[in-house]
């Protein structure tokens, strides 16, 4: 049955070539609108995803400030200071609270091989790497527990840094650099990442050394800024303001005092970013859609052209006993078939496409990727749109009368 | 073929057709044409009907009801015993496809397929199954004498074998009774009378025909002669004893 339907089809098409051509293309050039703007949709988010995961994974960061509210007889104007022992009273304390760091920075001066270079160092608990995205090239690690109970003199590297170092194709893990005359041993160095924002300096420039060494070593307090996660994107709001009013009352500033300590709250930006892109998306689609109904209108076009041409074989097959069913199957099989071809040829494109798509522009707007989701989005929408085409001249086929359709 | 046993067995004392006072109204908007005023015909299985009478007398239309093609505008109609009125147009297809076997005066072959795949087409509708269907049909166009022309177009083939393989595929689904409308219609008057013999040949074996024609010589070959004249029988008459 699918061999005659294929056969008629053929004969169909050959009798109405230009009309044919037409709408074939409409649904190509639909098809490959809607998977090209739905798979740059998809890269470009990926692309967009994996820049600001640079900074961290849906992270807070947050820097004490100066009091803009007077409290329990205090002036405003007075300064905040946040030591790592403050923040490890008030975590206990906070609902949702997954991930928490106190970050110690400082410029110093590293030493190797009587070589001096102006580093800046953080001084962070191995929490820090979690959040911040921090990856080790495989062979190191990442600060641990241990370094951090014992006061450890090890050191993890950006990339940039151990670059500029120890040179290229070295391996500084095992090495041994002097930070102010004191001998840090370097257990990692950070993957190379792209990364859109960041405070202080880029990672590729930092350096990370426990927090309690960096105290040690310092005899600082107060640190300058903390970072935390909550286990939730969503919930960061209710996260933020359960730490606000746990460190407020032991602090002592008002807990609406906003600027006491300020936040940046990344996944603000994320959250925007995922409203952003499915707008943009649906946009998208919705245009590529638009074609592809344009497309579909062609198709029944032809197929009523075509019922019309045929209505005496209607005719003559309903006399022998074809049931309307059958008619309408015949009818509604070739328009998908029509349209299965104008698809596949559309996605074939498509494909092509993104293969051959410039590595260097993947930077800016990502790598287009036809996804499954892509994929079965327009199957969908071609399927809809070829059952519909089908439809009304399918019908308008099976309802022929057969003594009238035979006479003509 | 008559050697089958017969899929819908007509029960006892009833005619294969069985028409009481059919009429048809055709409603064209402005006017009404009455083209079948009262038609009463009981048609035996086994019998050779030839319907006569002049142009615009109701003969086609009478064709078409008892092919189950139209529904009349009043009247009773059973075909092997079954009730059409009030059939859905679903059911009227299967009643064609199963009972009823057309021979149609421009012999509405399919043009773009094969004398074979035309004769197999009832057999697609009716479910029978590829293997049988193409038996069937290699059987049925060997026994119109079209064995060696059936992978040939109907438009590579001439009037006479055209209106050959219409009759194979008439008979394809075993029907009950074949109709047809003028089938000489468009033939000289050699293939004319040799279509004819077909007809003659197959009554022999046992089928049921009732064959239109203006052919009064034709005519005569039947066993019965029934003569239209304004949407009425006005004559219904064993065929020895026509005029
Ligand atoms: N589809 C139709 N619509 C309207 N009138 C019709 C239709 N078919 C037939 N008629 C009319 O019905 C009458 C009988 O026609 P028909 O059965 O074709 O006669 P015959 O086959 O004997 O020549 C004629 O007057 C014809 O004009
Ligand atoms: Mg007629």
């Amino acid at each position: 049955m699918l061999r005659d339907a294929l056969l008629q089809l053929h004969r169909d098409l050959k009798s109405q070539k230009l009309r044919t051509l037409l709408t074939v293309f409409g649904l190509v050039w639909g098809t490959v609108a809607v998977t090209l703007l739905l798979a740059f949709g998809t890269g470009l988010k990926k692309q967009l995803i994996k820049t600001t995961a640079g900074l961290g994974d849906r992270i807070c960061i947050s820097w004490p400030g100066l009091t803009s509210i007077p409290y329990q007889g205090l002036g405003k104007g007075r300064r905040i200071r946040i030591t790592d022992e403050d923040l490890q009273s008030v975590r206990p304390r906070v609902d949702g609270l997954k991930r928490m760091s106190s970050e110690y920075s400082d410029g110093w001066k590293m030493v190797y091989n009587l070589r001096t270079f102006p580093v800046d160092v953080s001084g962070v608990s191995p929490e820090f790497g979690d959040m911040r995205n921090l990856i080790p090239v495989p062979g190191g690690r990442f600060l641990n527990d241990l370094d951090m109970r014992d006061q450890r003199r090890v050191v993890f590297l950006g990339n940039k840094v151990a670059e500029d170092v120890f040179g290229k194709g070295t391996d500084p893990v095992g090495k041994t650099v002097l930070f102010n005359g004191s001998p840090f041993l370097v257990i990692g160095v950070l993957t190379a990442k792209q990364q859109d924002s960041s405070y202080n300096s880029r990672d590729s420039d930092l350096s990370w050394i426990p927090g309690t060494t960096f105290r040690a070593l310092t005899g600082r307090k107060y640190l300058s800024n903390f970072v935390y996660q909550p286990a939730s994107a969503l919930e960061s709001k209710a996260v933020t303001e359960s730490l606000r009013s746990a460190l407020s009352r032991r602090l002592k500033f008002d807990p609406e005092d906003k600027e006491a300590f300020s936040v940046w709250d990344v996944t603000e930006q994320f959250q925007f970013f995922e409203v952003f892109m499915l707008a943009f998306t649906l946009f998208l689609g919705i245009v590529g859609s638009l074609t592809l109904v344009v497309g579909g209108i062609g198709v029944s076009n032809i197929m009523n052209v075509v019922v019309d041409e045929r209505t005496k074989e209607i005719g003559i097959k309903m006399a022998l006993g074809a049931k309307s069913g059958a008619i309408l199957r015949q009818f509604l099989v070739e328009t998908l078939i029509v349209t299965a071809i104008g698809g596949l040829a559309g996605f074939a494109i498509s494909l092509g496409i993104c293969a051959v798509f410039p590595a260097s522009l993947e930077e800016y707007v990502g790598r287009p990727e036809v996804s499954p989701v892509v994929a079965g989005i327009t199957v969908g929408i071609l399927g809809i749109i070829g059952l519909l085409a089908g439809w009304f001249p399918a019908r308008s086929a099976a309802r022929l009368d057969p003594v009238v359709a035979m006479k003509m | 073929m008559s050697s089958r046993p017969e899929k819908n067995p007509l029960p006892t004392g009833r005619a294969i057709i069985e028409m009481d006072g059919i009429r048809k109204v055709y409603d064209t908007g402005k006017v009404k044409v009455e083209a079948l005023k009262g038609v009463d015909l009981r048609i035996e299985k086994g019998e050779f009907v030839a319907i006569v009478g002049p142009s615009g007398s109701g003969k086609s239309t009478l064709m078409n009801l008892l092919g189950c093609l139209d529904t009349p505008s009043g009247g009773d109609y059973f075909i092997g015993g079954e009730k059409v009125a009030g059939l859905t147009r679903d059911a009227l297809a299967e009643v064609r496809n199963r009972r009823v076997g057309f021979v149609f005066q421009a012999f509405n072959l399919l043009p773009q397929i094969s004398a074979f795949e035309n004769v197999e087409m009832p057999l697609v509708f009716g479910g029978v199954p590829p293997k049988v269907r193409r038996a069937k049909a290699a059987e049925l166009l060997g026994k119109v004498g079209l064995g060696d022309r059936m992978d040939h177009k109907p438009t590579e083939l001439s009037g006479g074998q055209m209106q050959r393989v219409a009759i194979a595929r008439a008979l394809a689904m075993d029907p009950d009774i074949v109709l047809a409308d003028e089938p000489t219609g468009n033939l000289d008057t050699t293939s004319g009378t040799d279509i004819m013999g077909v007809f003659l040949d197959l009554w022999k074996q046992g089928s049921t025909l009732v064959v239109i024609t203006h052919d009064m010589v034709l005519a005569r070959r039947a066993s019965r002669i029934v003569e239209i004249r304004d949407g009425r029988i006005v004559s219904d008459r064993a065929a020895e004893q026509a005029a």
